[in-house]
């Protein structure tokens, strides 16, 4: 594999190396993360998915795209030994209230439907940002940024940094159906071109979001693949870049692999995958991930 | 940074089995990961809230944890399956206990065997390793020479392992036997102490199953223990139990503490020192927090932490403690 553009910023060769993770303190010296008592500033309908922004002081200021944060929920889920991560769509340090942070979810259970249900006002617990963010190209390469429904909210973070460093941006959106597409409009405005697939073909091309990804990485030549999404999705936006020559930077989402704690304490959000010695190790997604190098992960494991 | 304890307006110095403890709060293995991930939320050395940091369970290899689901969330607690993920002993004390030392923060070693020479190997090789203030054995341990039935499970070889770590271990290390709770706890407690065992530790939660709702199969790929709030009744019964039948043997009890208030019942029960464990999970910053509570307790009643151990046992009506040798 080429290395694009003299190599990604912050772009871990260690990655994942659980034995030797005590040598490697990148990401966590300068992470300074925070704990503080946050609250519900507003929730949004966006589509078939929820935009919850919470007031949320001291996390905005240290937010890089891909990080997370972790919310002890109240009401009745209170008594509830674990907290509930989050991936991060944005975060501003500044605003009227203070520093505010911004997650979209999709309501499929207890937890998910409570939040989405929180009046304006409702204190939470919240630790963040968390976790080890996109790595960013030091040269103004090309990139295809790939998310598949609400999962696709920390891409348009990364997509105005990538920007910002001159980066080519193009975006692909999949989803089950138009409706649960997130961000569509935005990625729009935002990027040089949009591709949309829908698994009914409702809007934009039939079929798997990671199936438009060969055509496009040939026809862009991007050297960066930016994913975030379900497993399937990962491991093929993995495949499509390891095909093409392009690094990729894979996002788990707490979905798939759930991080009981966030913080790294626990061990039990750990993902199989391949280190730089060619040996295969338990890594921590809250520590070592949330975004892991595609090509390194153990995808039919997970 | 501040020193807390100067802050708390009541003194948490505590000794534990001959150890000097600036708090009577220990972190409980498996649930404070490596000290680094705490580290952000909490001062770790003396100045903080942490009287001695607990490790993961060391085993003599790295052991890499099963694939899967690791933690699942039931009733007031949850059940927690890493299967000793951790480095091994060489990798431990090339990165992980430099660390520790480096911040100056009071560790305790959890060890696991599999085998008597394991043991063996484990406490001679942390014998002459520095920064090794004490050593926790982890009874839970798969005996491979009996099937692997917990050590802790009978007297027998829990009086092996005890003779065998505290016989290669230098004096001034104390040794804590940690006991499992599907045991006859007091007669193992005893063949512990009796075999070298410098103190004891109540709080390992009993194996425990959760099938996943859809596939009906083991929700967890490794077996569990129970953590949390659910385990903080049975704990502190087997604390009261431990400190009845053995009153003069030092005693860290733990086992779904949440509060200073938590903390403080154990304390009571017959604990000379508590362990903090899932809370964590959940609130990073716990420790201080309940350090606060603690000595906010102990201010409110007017009483030192030397008056509040054994409390409990000095009330005029005792409940009757369990037949020793029962299960308890």
């Amino acid at each position: 594999m080429t290395t694009p553009g003299g190599g990604l910023d912050g772009f871990d060769q260690r990655s994942g190396l659980d034995q030797r993770s005590g040598l490697d303190q990148r990401g966590r010296a300068d992470q300074r993360v925070v704990q503080v008592r946050g609250e519900v500033l507003s929730v949004k309908r966006v589509g078939a998915h929820h935009l919850v922004t919470l007031v949320a002081p001291g996390v905005a200021e240290r937010f890089r795209p891909g990080g997370f944060v972790t919310l002890g929920l109240g009401g009745p889920l209170s008594g509830r030994a674990l907290p509930r991560a989050f991936a991060l769509h944005r975060a501003r340090p500044t605003g009227s209230y203070g520093g505010t942070a911004e997650i979209v979810l999709t309501v499929t259970e207890e937890a998910t439907r409570w939040l989405a249900a929180a009046p304006a006002g409702t204190p939470l617990d919240v630790v963040g940002p968390l976790g080890r963010p996109f790595a960013l190209p030091k040269e103004p390469v090309t990139c295809v940024l790939v998310g598949e429904g609400a999962d696709a909210a920390p891409l348009f973070a990364l997509a105005e940094r990538l920007r910002e460093r001159g980066c080519l941006v193009h975006m692909v959106l999949g989803a089950d159906t138009e409706a649960a597409l997130f961000g569509v409009l935005e990625a729009r405005r935002a990027t040089r071109s949009v591709t949309v697939a829908t698994r009914d073909g409702s809007v934009g091309s039939r079929g798997e979001v990671a199936a438009v990804l060969p055509d496009l990485l040939a026809r862009t030549q991007a050297d960066v693949v930016y994913a975030a999404g379900s497993p399937a999705v990962l491991h093929g936006a993995a495949v499509a870049a390891e095909a093409h020559g392009a690094w990729s930077q894979t996002l788990l989402a707490p979905r798939d692999v759930p991080m009981p704690c966030g913080t790294g304490l626990c061990f039990g959000c750990t993902v199989p995958l391949v280190g730089e010695d060619g040996v295969s190790r338990q890594v921590r997604a809250c520590t070592e991930g949330p975004v892991l190098r595609g090509d390194r992960v153990q995808w039919e494991r997970l | 940074m501040s020193d807390l304890r100067a802050n708390l307006g009541t003194d948490l110095r505590h000794e534990l089995a001959g150890l000097a403890l600036a708090t009577p709060l220990l972190t409980a293995s498996g649930c404070a990961g490596t000290g680094r991930e705490l580290e952000p939320f909490t001062d770790l050395d003396e100045s903080g809230p942490i009287g001695a940091f607990v490790t993961r369970t060391i085993t003599l290899d790295p052991l890499p944890g099963p694939d899967g689901p690791r933690v699942v969330e039931t009733p007031s607690g949850l059940l927690h399956a890493v299967g000793r993920q951790n480095p091994g002993l060489q990798g431990f004390l090339a990165t992980e206990l430099p660390w520790l030392a480096q911040r100056r923060v009071r560790t305790v070693v959890s060890i696991a065997g599999g085998t008597l020479a394991e043991w063996a190997e484990l406490a001679r090789r942390l014998g002459t390793s520095p920064g090794v203030d004490a050593v926790e054995v982890d009874l839970s341990a798969a005996n491979r020479e009996a099937h692997g039935r917990p050590y802790g499970a009978d007297t027998y070889p829990t009086g092996k392992v005890l003779h065998v770590v505290r016989r290669d271990l230098p004096r001034g290390v104390p040794v804590l036997a940690k006991l499992v709770p599907e045991s006859p706890l007091v007669d193992v407690a005893r063949a512990a102490v009796d075999n070298g065992a410098d103190g004891l530790v109540v709080g390992h939660g009993p194996t425990a199953l959760a099938l996943d709702p859809d596939t009906l199969v083991p929700a967890l790929a490794a077996p569990a223990a129970l953590s949390g709030p659910a385990l903080r009744g049975p704990a502190l019964r087997r604390v009261y139990d431990v400190r009845s039948a053995l009153p003069e043997v030092p005693l860290v009890g733990g086992g779904g503490i949440g509060s200073g208030a938590d903390a403080l019942a154990f304390l009571a029960a017959g604990a000379d020192a508590v362990q903090v464990g899932s809370v964590l999970f959940r609130d990073p910053g716990a420790l201080a927090r309940i350090a606060a509570e603690l000595a906010a307790e102990l201010a409110r009643r007017d009483l030192t932490l030397t008056d509040v151990v054994g409390l409990a046992h000095r009330q005029a009506d005792p409940p009757t403690p369990t037949a020793p040798g029962g299960l308890a």
